[in-house]
């Protein structure tokens, strides 16, 4: 039994065929970040310029560590997402397809190399620390 | 079916310059596409720098030095530019959203704004890291 008819089920869609889902995703996002990259920006910029046992040291404590995971996973995928605006506004067909995929697996990959990270300072912050 | 017309159609932007003179808002606008899109290049410096910072003391020294070079202090203050500029013009994106703001004036008030409030929170920024 269909409730919905297909015409109910259309309207609102339009030509991307899930409606407003990407414009809100980067909203919610947006103000995610709004709380975030104030936060991460001094973080991140006091961490750069210091001794790798000091950066080890800033990202193996519990607060830098996730506000970077937080600020990475959803940068990056406001970024992919973000990215993938402007392609399909520039670019058509394959090249289009094949730029978009590329923005999304570049996006993939900053996220894991920056949990690898994160996850590895934490074991030598737990290891230095036993040592000091 | 019916055979569909193939039909050639311009890509954006083709409007601004022939038919579209740059104003304010277009320009602040397409900024934020810019600064935004950009910031992809730190991203990739930073989580190389994060990841050096796991390995050897060697490859960390010598991503280190890359980004504390002259080009690693360029690329970070430009960034720290492009994220305030997006930042801001991101916020002026949402009170777009709320349907606020968008008569003419405003629009153009909004967008220096973001040209002016981004390099003063640069500034501070670096300031505040640097101390």
């Amino acid at each position: 039994m269909h409730y919905l008819t297909d015409r109910k089920r259309a309207v609102g869609k339009g030509a991307s065929h899930t409606g407003t889902e990407h414009h809100w995703y980067m909203t919610v996002s947006a103000v995610a970040l709004a709380f975030l990259v104030p936060v991460f920006l001094i973080v991140f910029g006091r961490a750069l310029g210091q001794s790798q046992e000091g950066v080890i040291a800033t990202f193996s404590r519990p607060f830098p560590a996730i506000v970077t995971a937080l600020l990475v996973v959803v940068g990056m995928r406001h970024f992919a997402k973000g990215a993938q605006m402007m392609l399909e506004d520039y670019t058509a067909g394959m090249t289009r397809k094949v730029l978009v995929i590329a923005a999304h697996s570049v996006a993939y990959l900053v996220i894991a190399v920056a949990l690898y990270a994160l996850a590895k300072m934490t074991f030598l912050g737990i290891v230095l620390g036993a040592m000091n | 079916m019916a055979e569909t017309k193939r039909v050639e159609r311009p890509l954006s932007p083709f409007m601004i310059g022939p038919y579209y003179r740059p104003q304010m808002t277009s320009m602040s606008s397409i900024l934020t596409r810019i600064t935004g899109n950009a910031l992809i290049a730190s991203a990739l410096l930073a989580v190389w720098w994060l990841l050096a910072a796991t390995t050897s003391p060697g490859y960390f020294d010598f991503v280190n030095a890359i980004v504390t070079s002259w080009f690693g202090d360029l690329v970070f203050t430009l960034s720290a530019w492009a994220v305030w500029y997006h930042y801001l013009a991101g916020l002026r994106h949402l009170y777009f959203d709320a349907g606020k703001g968008l008569e003419i004036e405003t629009a153009e008030k909004l967008g220096w704004a973001c040209i002016i409030g981004s390099v003063v929170l640069t500034i501070i920024t670096v300031i505040i890291v640097m101390v």
